[in-house]
């Protein structure tokens, strides 16, 4: 192992270097959260700015973002040398570290925000399912309602409204949590690959696109699992917000590339040498070319043409799933590409990944799917498309 | 006696009151009378000087700090190491090289003569004022101490390695032993008795001296006044302590 350790040098690395720290599971640390605000910012649209195209999607968002953001600590945890003492983040924080912080604001809007405007916007059917159901599934539902059983027209309506503000207080919040992910990086001073202003402004697009498109393909999804019709001007609404988000997530990727290749600083010889060696299949081949610009190309032509509805549900979860592809592989650049060059300018190592070890690729697919098994739990729990079935 | 839940809560409240001059006072007694500590952190500012002129390249230093301080064998978990450069020209695409981090000293590669220079540079941690490490470690388990000194407590550390990628250096490494940070603590638990240390102490050329920058007698004071030295990577502006003399500036 030593001896591959080594082999994988090119130039010089300061000894300690050679070692990679930051495994695939960080990785899937910016990657989940990146859904679960994106997520978010596409189930307020519906109810902070009223955009009534998207409301079918609206309590499948909100619960797919909760399945991520259950699952985003976990590779965290995972990665840590002592798992046992990351409870100290919260008992004793050190204010000055981006990462504890991050903690705080994780909590914030696990607790303060999300589980809150569930809870809000399901009561009712809590409440009429807790008087329903039978056995369990009523002590469950009774469970979950902590007991507020009042489904007056006066307190479904304090409901709406309380929802409403946990909404708008939300979207700051959201993109509070995913620009702070992009804080954690862009404010390595020691990582020119990192450091910069624009790295949380481009987590934070870059979320958004990657939330939508995953709310898009998890509504056709569950659409065509439970047979029920999509609603094509909510996905096309979807589809074009998804577009306009990549465009301006692509626009700061690409103002940032700019200016690093025009500015040229002392890392930019030895960065410029990564980008079209170690990391050319995965920066320019699937992050750019199929990950971006294929996906904005495929939706603006169903701008511009008029196709049948099931040429753009094709297109729509072609296009989807190269954008979650896409923004996977934005986020495996930032974070292994970031530390393939040596600090010395001088050198390069590869990251190869481990299999079935704890930080290896079996952990890392079993904690992508472990948000999907929640999220069929929480949808058989909490039906989103109770108003669907009612009005069909 | 009569007793509402008002005198219930007024004693309570009293008594909780208490606890805490309470529970002060008997840690006081049974600590016993605190000892005047032989090292105050206070009366030292710890630093480096490190002289390229001086630096043979025997590794001296590399072997002594990894038996003094049991740091893995592996060639590349370092608390101090030494690179070897070799710069033709205008120094913008130096050769560097450090085998085993210099452990077993340099073999022979370069001719005599050849029309470049070369030279040795020791690493290790520089132990920054402004250290970027000490400031995103989420617990605090790194710290600056008030002497000067930058250290990890391991029984602490949750081993993010946050504090790894932050360094400009690369002097930190993540201990395979105890999946806890590791890095130069300066031998502290040499300083603190009034030694130096493991890689001054070893140094056949005296290439590398510690010094205290609160001590006026310190012999450093003259040689800072006397030399051109630099700190690596100043760009970085992280207060780094250890002093280079003759620091090239293809040094990176």
């Amino acid at each position: 192992m030593e001896e591959g350790i080594l082999h994988a040098i090119q130039g010089y690395m300061y000894p300690n270097e050679v070692e990679l720290q930051w495994s695939i599971l960080i990785v899937l640390y910016p990657f989940t959260t990146g859904l679960v605000a994106g997520a978010f910012i596409l189930a307020s649209l519906e109810r902070v700015f009223n955009v009534a195209a998207v409301k079918p999607t609206y309590r499948l968002a909100l619960l797919s973002a909760l399945a991520f953001l259950l699952v985003s600590p976990l590779p965290l945890q995972l990665h840590l040398g002592h798992p046992e003492r990351s409870i100290e983040m919260y008992l004793t924080p050190h204010t000055s570290s981006a990462m504890a912080m991050f903690g705080f604001i994780y909590l914030w809007y696990l607790m303060a925000v999300l589980v809150l405007e569930i809870w809000l916007d399901y009561r009712k059917d809590m409440v009429l399912m807790a008087r329903s159901e039978t056995g369990w599934k009523k002590t469950l539902y009774r469970i979950l309602t902590l007991g507020v059983d009042n489904i007056s027209e006066e307190s479904l309506r304090i409901d709406d409204k309380l929802g409403r503000f946990i909404t708008i207080v939300g979207i700051p919040s959201a993109l509070l949590l995913h620009g702070y992910v992009g804080f954690i990086f862009g404010s390595v001073k020691a990582n020119p690959w990192w450091s910069t202003p624009v790295m949380p402004i481009v987590f934070l697009f870059s979320a958004i696109v990657s939330g939508i498109a995953l709310v898009l393909l998890m509504y056709m999804l569950v659409c065509f699992l439970k047979g029920i019709p999509i609603d094509m001007p909510c996905v096309d609404t979807i589809a074009r917000y998804l577009m306009y988000a990549f465009l301006v997530d692509f626009s700061l990727e690409m103002l940032d590339l700019i200016h690093r290749i025009y500015e040229a600083d002392e890392s930019f010889k030895s960065l410029d040498f990564m980008v079209h060696t170690r990391l050319y299949t995965s920066q320019i081949l699937v992050q750019i070319v199929f990950g971006t610009i294929i996906p904005i190309a495929m939706l603006a032509f169903i701008q511009l043409v008029k196709l049948s509805d099931a040429a753009r549900k094709g297109i729509y979860a072609l296009a989807g799933l190269l954008t979650l592809m896409g923004i996977f592989a934005m986020r495996w650049n930032v974070v292994i590409g970031g530390q393939l060059f040596s600090k010395s300018f001088l050198g390069y190592t590869t990251y190869k990944m481990a299999f079935a070890t704890k930080e290896g690729l079996l952990p890392a697919i079993l904690l992508m799917i472990l948000p999907f098994v929640i999220l069929w739990g929480l949808v058989k729990l909490l039906p989103p498309f109770d108003e669907e079935k009612a009005a069909v | 006696m009569n007793s509402d839940r008002r005198d219930f809560v007024l004693t309570a409240g009293k008594l909780l009151l208490l606890t805490a001059p309470a529970a002060a006072y008997l840690e006081a007694v049974e600590s016993g009378k605190a000892e005047e500590p032989a090292y105050k952190t206070f009366e030292h500012y710890w630093g480096m000087i490190v002289d390229i002129e001086k630096c043979i390249g025997c590794g001296n230093c590399v072997r002594a700090c990894k038996v003094e301080n049991d740091v893995p064998l592996e060639p590349y978990f370092f608390r101090t190491w030494v690179e070897r450069y070799h710069v033709e020209g205008a120094g913008e695409h130096p050769d560097v090289d450090s085998p085993d981090g210099g452990y077993n000293g340099f073999p022979e590669k370069y001719a005599a003569g050849d029309g470049a220079k070369s030279f040795f540079v020791p690493k290790l941690c520089n132990q920054c004022a402004h250290s970027p490490c000490t400031q995103v470690c989420p617990v605090g388990a790194t710290f600056e101490s008030p002497d000067g000194a930058v250290l990890v407590d391991k029984t602490y550390c949750l081993g993010c390695r946050y504090c790894v990628q932050a360094c400009p250096y690369g002097c930190r490494f993540i201990d395979p032993r105890t999946n806890t940070v590791d890095k130069c603590n300066l031998c502290y638990h040499r300083i603190t008795k009034g030694l130096t240390t493991a890689c001054c102490e070893s140094c056949p050329t005296g290439a590398r001296q510690l010094v205290d920058l609160k001590d006026a007698r310190d012999p450093v004071h003259e040689f800072l006044r006397t030399h051109k030295v630099h700190v690596l990577k100043p760009q970085m502006a992280t207060g780094s302590k250890v002093f280079y003399n003759a620091l090239d500036g293809s040094v990176r």
